[in-house]
């Protein structure tokens, strides 16, 4: 173990730890400012905001010998013996010096920048800057540059950290942002004809601590201190990224990357970032119908009140269950539907919904991975219809099975963020006489269901998704489902007749009794999640 | 006392003295042919370092004591890069060797590159010296042939190539680091150290840059000792275990307001009166000086009143100047006005910074812009604090920037601020006698202000907006 000091505390550093001045002082509560430094990128030590004293203890003395000059705490090693002096008075006077040497040419852009609120120039200037400013006054506004289709560049705003830059080359691969120019000159800027266009371009602007680079898809939406985030995960794809959903009052404005060591470290593709407009599109179906019994398509609005009888009527006489489940419903709710359908029938037939493949895996220079597989749990519903079912019917299979007349009455459970049920297969239900069809779209099969039951989305739902790596993410809903629609989880609990509100962790501790996949996802899943092969292991050594 | 007797510039009065003819006819490559049989490369680190040899290119690093950091059995390759950039202003030695005694340098080369184990050397070359360009290539070219430089130097085991890099003309390039980035292809933004470039340098390699003087000393250190070459400066101060000393011969470039600007060789220790009466003829015009910039304008100022402290590595800093810097002596006279002087070097330390940390790139355009604004007539006293504020704040000294620019850009300011302080505020009482005391911010000057509008920032002329 390392002993460092930091302001007078001392803190342990484990030996396998390579921690540098400003993860040190973390774990002390102290946060150093700094522009440059990013954990996920090339340590540069450019910007010389996080500038502290550092100085070294020697063990048999006892006596602490400081440097002279300053030091970035981005590239000091925590040591053994590394002594951090972060509140001086000469510490405090350089973070103010370089805090106004940085908003010396910064435009007056607050007022229309996106950035208010979550900028880490206002930040450190309350916390560290000069009282008053000093430098010639400068009121102007930046200069726009385009960068490519989803990020643009308020060229003035820059204070040249460079993570971006670092990031194009780092962890895309694709190097397309560059600095031109030299000194109080330079400028960030795109090689003319080749503009940011790679899948990961949306994280620049997690990095820019100013309003420089900003999100075209964002730009001008909301203000920040308006949202509320919630810890969700992406359902893009089976990487199954953690992030955060910005809303104010039930509208989704905004997808951030959670950090998460083990699945997309700082990350997340543009495909999940800016794929969750059709949770607000207007295409959404939200009234709960019932096809009146006779010829033609005729509807009736049904209350959800009823809806527990009325589908425990329709379905007691249907025959042969079968259901299908969505790779987009949450374990738990899995879970539940395929106990629903298994106590009206002990022999239903379980299906997997069809899952979409879009070429390859897309692997980018630091590992981080965009899977072929856009759905997020397709892992974890599998998992759940083969506990019940012993074998997972595929969706293809299931259709055949309609198809010969064997399936009385089906459940079928959409959720996919575009329509997935076209008329080709709706078509293939014909021999189905009771279908029960939970989506968000009014798809060919919709039209031929004999109950309309609206869904959900990720961002209203509350339960888990399983990753392509076994890792379960927990999540809670972040915006209720526009009125007359209903989240599968709370209408599963309500059918099954559990008392109370539905509980997504309550229900998740009974499948992790029951199931042994999921045996070790059982009690607080840590914000990260938890890897489901633990148990695995642990299988293999019992 | 005894007129000196030059040792770097014996050679250049003789005619075609860049020709390898007339350089071994003065007994050129005998030192290369002596060390090869005679010494290996520990024997020979061991004399450069045993002469106190300093480098010449401005920071008087211990030359031997730079060798020794490389790794010992590194498996190579390991690299010399010859910092020829020479952009110091006031500073034209290193032209002077290359163009008209480029084999004594390349002797050095090889003697420094057979005692680092180097096996290839880049010759960095600052792009504004064709003529230096056409020479060493030349001589170059004539060592390959005579067989100083290749496969198997004089039947040896020792091998050796040397490509001369052109520089774009940028003043960074010249930092050790900024070189290596630039050699590489990269934008010239000077490494964060550590690493140090002896132990990560060139493509990631042990690599030692030295400057074309200092390798110019090595080849006579090599032919005569290092006693000989401690026989010549100022010996270290013996109350003083770290002084080095300031040993050998040393290049004054004088240049400014004298009768005979031009490059004089003397021992190390010279004072710079000495220097301007006795080489440079004395102040030009009949005049007097004023200052007189005593290495290269990053050291800083010496008032006339200084002008007797000795040009070796201790001397300038003993009267608040950064050190010797490159002994590029510009000599200032009376009718100087010390704020245009102070705003040309904020004009080229502005223009040059590279711009990666924070206070540099936005101290040198602070600092441009204060002395603009005081030229233009709208100064305040207050101006002056701020100046020596920022020139007090800046450098690798106080730890706030990744390199030494930063240094050489606040120390012209400190000098001249404190130096001349009566004729700052003369200036600016005088040009603004009615907003001086003013000490609340006041509006910027910046181009292209339109008085009733706000005001537009004009980009760079090489900026082509909307270009994609």
């Amino acid at each position: 173990m390392a002993k460092v000091i930091v302001d007078g505390h001392e803190i342990e550093i484990g030996d396998h730890e390579r921690l540098n001045g400003i993860q040190a002082a973390e774990r002390v509560g102290v946060n150093i400012p700094r522009y440059c430094w990013h954990p996920g990128l090339a340590v540069v030590a450019s910007c010389r905001m996080c500038l502290v004293e550092t100085g070294t203890l020697d063990a048999q003395t006892g006596k602490i010998t400081m440097l002279p000059k300053l030091s970035p705490a981005c590239q000091t090693p925590a040591k053994d013996g590394t002594v951090f002096v972060t509140n001086s008075d000469k510490v405090k006077q350089a973070h103010a010096q370089v805090e106004e040497g940085l908003l010396l040419r910064h435009p007056v852009d607050c007022p229309i920048c996106d950035k208010a609120g979550e900028c880490n120039l206002q930040d450190y200037h309350f916390e560290h800057g000069q009282k008053e400013r000093r430098a010639d006054v400068r009121p102007f506004s930046s200069r726009r540059r385009e960068m490519g289709d989803t990020v643009t560049l308020f060229v003035d705003r820059c204070v040249m950290c460079t993570r971006c830059v670092r990031f194009t080359r780092e962890i895309a691969g694709t190097s397309e942002l560059m600095v031109t120019n030299r000194g109080s000159h330079e400028e960030i800027d795109v090689f003319p004809g080749y503009p940011l266009a790679n899948k990961l371009s949306g994280n620049v602007v997690d990095l820019c601590p100013v309003g420089a680079l900003g999100d075209k898809d964002f730009l001008y939406e909301q203000r920040v201190w308006f949202m509320k985030r919630h810890a969700g995960v992406c359902a893009g794809c089976s990487t199954g990224c953690s992030i955060w959903v910005e809303e104010n009052q039930d509208h989704v404005y905004r997808l951030k990357p959670r950090e998460n060591p083990h699945v997309n470290q700082w990350w997340m593709c543009d495909e999940g970032r800016y794929g969750f407009h059709y949770v607000h599109s207007d295409q959404r179906q939200t009234g709960l119908r019932k096809h009146d019994g006779k010829a033609g398509t005729n509807y009736v609005a049904i209350d959800w009140g009823v809806l527990d009888k009325e589908l425990h009527a329709s379905l007691s006489s249907a025959g042969r269950l079968g259901a299908v489940f969505s790779p987009y419903l949450t374990v738990e709710e899995a879970f539940l539907l395929a106990k629903y359908v298994r106590e009206l029938d002990p022999e239903a037939e379980l299906a997997l919904g069809p899952v979409l493949t879009v070429g390859n895996d897309e692997r980018f220079k630091s590992g981080f991975t965009i899977r072929a597989e856009k759905c997020p749990n397709r892992r974890g519903v599998e998992s759940v219809i083969r506990h019940f079912a012993g074998s997972c019917l595929s969706f293809d299979d299931f259709l055949v099975r309609c198809e010969s007349g064997a399936i009385g009455g089906a459940w079928v459970t959409g959720g996919y963020p575009q329509p997935a049920f076209d008329e080709s297969v709706a078509r293939r239900f014909a021999a189905v006489r009771t279908l029960i069809v939970q989506d968000l779209w009014a798809t060919p099969l919709w039209e031929r269901a004999t109950f309309q039951v609206p869904g959900a989305t990720f961002a209203e739902k509350e339960g888990s998704y399983v990753n392509h790596a076994d890792r379960l993410q927990a999540f809670k809903w972040a915006v209720r489902p526009p009125a007359g629609a209903w989240a599968e989880g709370p209408l599963f609990w309500r059918l099954l007749g559990r008392p109370g509100l539905y509980h997504a962790g309550a229900a998740r501790e009974e499948l992790a009794a029951e199931i042994t996949y999921f045996a070790v996802a059982s009690g607080t899943i840590p914000p990260t999640g938890v890897d489901l092969k633990l148990n695995q292991l642990a299988g293999a050594v019992t | 006392m005894a007129e000196f007797e030059p040792v770097l510039l014996a050679n250049i009065d003789k005619p075609d003295s860049h020709t390898l003819r007339v350089y071994e006819a003065g007994g050129g490559y005998q030192a290369l042919r002596k060390v090869l049989k005679e010494l290996d490369p520990p024997k020979l680190i061991d004399l450069v370092k045993s002469s106190n040899l300093r480098g010449r290119g401005g920071a008087g690093f211990p030359t031997g004591l730079k060798w020794t950091f490389l790794p010992k059995d590194h498996p190579g390759p390991i690299y010399m890069c010859i910092n020829a950039d020479e952009s110091e202003p006031g500073t034209f030695n290193n032209r002077i060797l290359m163009e008209q005694d480029p084999h004594q340098v390349l002797e050095g080369i090889i003697l420094s590159c057979y005692a680092t184990r180097a096996t290839t050397a880049y010759l960095y070359l600052r792009y504004e010296y064709p003529t230096a360009l056409a020479r060493l290539q030349a001589a170059i070219d004539e060592c390959y042939a005579a067989g100083y430089l290749g496969q198997k130097i004089l039947g040896g085991e020792f091998s050796l190539d040397i490509f001369i890099h052109r520089g774009a003309a940028a003043y960074i390039c010249g930092e050790e680091t900024g070189l290596i980035e630039s050699l590489e292809g990269r934008r010239a933004w000077p490494r964060i150290k550590p690493p140090f470039p002896a132990v990560e340098g060139l493509f990631r390699k042990p690599t030692v840059v030295n400057n074309i003087e200092t390798v110019a000393c090595v080849t006579h250190i090599a032919a005569r000792g290092a006693e000989w070459f401690k026989s010549i400066g100022v010996p270290a101060d013996p109350k003083n275990p770290r002084d080095p000393g300031s040993y050998g011969p040393k290049l004054y470039c004088l240049s400014g307001h004298v009768n005979k600007p031009g490059c004089y060789e003397a021992p190390l220790g010279i004072t710079c009166r000495e220097l301007v009466d006795r080489h440079g003829g004395g102040v030009w015009k009949g005049r007097k000086a004023k200052a007189a910039i005593p290495g290269g304008i990053s050291m800083g100022l010496f008032t006339e009143a200084e002008f007797d402290t000795p040009l070796d590595f201790a001397g300038p800093g003993k009267v608040g100047c950064l050190g010797l810097g490159t002994a590029a002596v510009v000599v200032l006279d009376e009718t100087v006005s010390m704020v245009d002087f102070l705003h040309n070097s904020c004009r080229f330390f502005q223009h040059e910074s590279c711009g990666q940390c924070t206070p540099c790139r936005e101290g040198t355009r602070w600092a441009l812009d204060m002395l603009e604004r005081i030229k233009a007539g709208r100064g305040r006293l207050k101006d002056l604090d701020l100046l020596l504020e920022i020139g007090d704040s800046i450098g690798i000294i106080p730890g706030t920037t990744i390199c030494g620019l930063a240094d050489g850009a606040a120390w012209p300011i400190k000098n001249a601020i404190r130096k001349f302080k009566g004729e700052f505020e003369d200036y600016i009482k005088r040009t603004n006698p009615n907003g001086y005391q003013v000490t609340e911010a006041v509006p910027s000057m910046d181009r292209k202000v339109h008085p009733d509008s706000l005001m537009v920032i004009e980009p760079p002329w090489w900026h082509t907006a909307g270009a994609h």
